[in-house]
């Protein structure tokens, strides 16, 4: 937005808003993009009939950052940092989404420890992402107590991470063909302490919330979304299965290991902000179960495929295998060769369906790749939830989609 | 001769009372922090002098240092009278609380002096009328700053406000009722001997309009002075800081003072209508004197802290879901509440034939 002070920021929905079909004035409300709860730089404009919402207008774009055309620009390995930018409360999830869409493009599948890490790690992510979420949420509607609660557990999921691949938020640890290095090795007891606690510390977060009677009040019944609706949007992840459809990517269309592992799908009833609340609840406590069983089951060996054509060859074996070296040139020079064809490849990331559709033409760039993010679709649904809501009702909403607007706006 | 020395006692009252005062409301703003740290598992500041204990008044000194801004199209006048009148009242409404019995400070006086600043017959009602005049303030600030978001907060404060006077003011009539005064310092002389006799467990009604009106009066009083659950007015994620938001240095200052000052006249008046004033829990305890005062201040900071605790644990309820709570669940309770608690005075003192 220019910093002119004659500028009037997109003045016509402001307009449009202030008036009514029966002809008397209503308030345009500007919510955002500086809102301390718009969860980043989202702009609603209300429309306003005393504190009722008559209509919602969403205003995207604000973090927009062309990451689609960088990646025609930087080529397959070097957008991997991009990706943690997406939505930059679940990076795992973002790179994970990402080398599967490559690799399937490439006809390359990542090894067997790689795999279940991938899902660990993965699943950590939700974790920490749903957190994240309830935190703010809570915070939204005014419990405070919980955001400190939640970021406690936050921060050891953290701690894991920069155990696991040096950074906290912005990891970058998977690659096309496996990830950067393995894991240390007490990541192992690290992983089994965090989980055996966090079970009890779930049940923490829901004895401030769940039966609290304001909590109850503030929640059922608003932002309602019909299950056909929420599918016209092309709303996904707990979002969509608050509204009663079961849908959820790691079961119905499974990649990774997600097959050999059991887990149940939450899903709520009526579409509301409570039921959205109960579905990330009840997930977190899933991902608890995935994490343990791949912990049971993580087999040994390498976490790189050992086909140098994709993947980096090990630092020390550049001094000393001359394959070696020209293979790290030529990745570093020209990148990865994928084959001529198109893909799309979707995981269920914490916010919903994470999809790539790269279309390669051979060379080490993408000739085009868009991303299907969740919260982009999840956003187009805020109107129909909001219409006849009140002001805090909308806070609510908005926490309960759980947006991020990096993935929005990419 | 003799006049002189009742004003010089007077007026070293007031400056003695509002030093304190204006102390407490700093600390209060302290205890906050650090006990709301400690209910999220933090440590609330802990940097400014020993365990931050100097905290307020580095506070104070940055919110005075800071530039004031006034928005270009806000209503300057009233822009700047309404902090005052937020803060004028709030701080008015302790001179008529008793703090304690009498005391001639340790044999130094030949005249015992009231732990008062005034004793005015209808305590009770002046303070209800300046509790009123609070309104004001915050409904001229959202008015006059030209902002939707203040806007939004003057009118969702001055609709709460208003019809949780009125169950503030029925809750109190039930100790009032009991105590047969409006005084204040006669309502508290009403409860002495004992925990027992205090209002709020009084078997004058057995017991249950006591507590009844209690409790409305702690809750009315939650959304009196904008507190957790009840903090619509200024909704920080909903409405930016709703009728503060254009505020800014000491004006911000004074409004935020004048919230710490409500909540802690808020606790002087129910301890004085239903926890006994300045009287010790047990006859035996010594309750004469500055000793009262100790009570009385215990017995105030207890409640500060119950205010805390409940701004640390519930989440925040909607504007028309408070103003149904107040008008159908509280409104009728507290009415049914004076009912109950004057039949129950009325066979009190047929039996005891008063």
């Amino acid at each position: 937005m220019p910093y002119r002070l004659d500028f009037q920021a997109d003045s016509s929905i402001t307009k449009a808003l202030k008036e009514s079909p029966e002809g008397h004035e209503r308030m345009a409300l500007n919510m955002g993009p500086q809102h301390p709860s718009t969860h980043g730089v989202l702009r609603l404009v209300l429309q306003l009939d005393g504190e009722t919402v008559v209509r919602c207008v969403p205003d995207v774009g604000y973090l927009h950052r062309g990451m689609e055309k960088l990646a025609e620009e930087k080529g397959y390995h070097r957008f991997i940092p991009y990706t943690d930018r997406l939505d930059y409360l679940s990076p795992m999830s973002n790179n994970t989404a990402y080398c599967l869409a490559v690799e399937k493009l490439l006809d390359v599948e990542c090894t067997p420890r790689a795999q279940y890490l991938r899902v660990i790690l993965c699943e950590l992510a939700r974790i920490s992402s749903h957190l994240l979420w309830l935190g703010t949420a809570a915070l939204d509607i005014g419990a405070v107590t919980v955001f400190l609660y939640t970021f406690r557990e936050r921060e050891k999921i953290y701690d894991i991470f920069e155990e696991v691949c040096g950074a906290r938020f912005t990891v970058s640890y998977m690659r096309i063909g496996g990830m950067s290095v393995d894991v240390p090795e007490h990541f192992v007891p690290m992983v089994t302490h965090f989980i055996d606690e966090f079970g009890r510390r779930v049940d923490e977060y829901e004895t401030l919330l769940t039966n609290n009677p304001i909590w109850r009040k503030r929640t059922e019944g608003v932002g309602v979304i019909p299950p056909e609706r929420a599918i016209s949007y092309g709303v996904s992840g707990p979002s969509l299965r608050g509204s009663n459809v079961d849908l959820d990517l790691r079961r119905d269309d499974p990649y990774l290991v997600y097959d050999r592992v059991e887990f149940d799908v939450p899903v709520g009833k009526h579409g509301d902000v409570f039921d959205r609340y109960a579905v990330r609840i009840e997930e977190m406590r899933q991902s608890r179960r995935i994490i343990r069983q791949c912990l049971r089951d993580l087999p040994g060996g390498p976490v790189k495929i050992d086909n140098h054509k994709v993947i980096l060859p090990a630092r020390e074996k550049i001094k000393t295998s001359m394959e070696a070296l020209i293979h790290h040139f030529l990745l570093i020079s020209e990148g990865i060769k994928v084959p001529e064809g198109e893909v799309y490849s979707a995981i269920e990331a914490p916010k919903g369906e994470l999809g790539f559709y790269v279309v390669a033409d051979g060379t080490g760039h993408p000739v085009r790749m868009r991303i299907r993010s969740p919260s982009f679709a999840n956003v187009s649904a805020l109107p129909e939830m909001c219409r006849g809501a009140m002001i805090a009702d909308v806070v609510a909403i908005i926490g309960s989609i759980d947006l991020v607007l990096g993935d929005c706006d990419r | 001769m003799e006049t002189l020395l009742v004003l010089l006692i007077h007026l070293l009252k007031i400056i003695v009372v509002f030093s304190i005062l204006l102390g407490c409301i700093a600390y209060a703003v302290l205890l906050e922090r650090k006990l709301l740290g400690r209910l999220q598992v933090r440590w609330g500041p802990s940097r400014v002098g020993p365990f931050g204990l100097l905290q307020p008044i580095a506070d104070g000194l940055k919110l005075f240092l800071k530039e004031e801004l006034t928005p270009t199209r806000a209503d300057r006048f009233l822009f700047v009278l309404a902090p005052l009148l937020s803060m004028g009242p709030a701080l008015l409404a302790i001179a008529v609380v008793p703090f304690g019995d009498t005391t001639n400070l340790f044999g130094l006086l030949d005249q015992p002096i009231l732990l008062q600043i005034a004793d005015i017959h209808g305590g009770i009602l002046f303070i209800l009328a300046l509790t009123s005049v609070g309104v004001y303030g915050i409904f001229l600030a959202g008015w006059s700053s030209d902002n939707k978001y203040s806007l939004l907060g003057a009118l969702r404060s001055s609709a709460q406000m208003i019809s949780y006077e009125l169950v503030l003011g029925l809750s109190i009539t039930v100790a009032l009722m009991a105590a047969g005064d409006v005084s204040l310092r006669n309502i508290a002389l009403s409860q002495g001997d004992g925990f027992w006799n205090w209002w709020i467990f009084s078997p004058k009604w057995f017991v249950l309009p006591g507590i009844l009106g209690f409790f409305l009066y702690l809750i009315s009083a939650f959304a009196e002075t904008n507190r957790l659950p009840f903090d619509l007015p200024e909704a920080e994620t909903e409405l930016v800081a709703g009728y503060h938001t254009e505020y800014s240095s000491m004006k911000f200052a004074m409004f935020f003072m004048a919230e710490y000052c409500n909540i802690i006249t808020v606790s002087c008046i129910a301890v004085t209508l239903f926890l006994g004033g300045w009287y010790a829990p047990f006859p035996f305890l010594p309750s004469g004197g500055l000793f009262g005062c100790v009570w009385f201040a215990v017995k105030v900071f207890i409640l500060v802290c119950v205010f805390i605790w409940v701004r640390g644990t519930l989440p925040r309820l909607r504007y028309d879901q408070l103003m149904k709570f107040g008008w159908k669940v509280m409104l009728p309770l507290a009415i049914a509440n004076v009912l109950l608690a004057a039949g129950g005075i009325l066979l009190y003192e047929m039996w005891h034939g008063s």
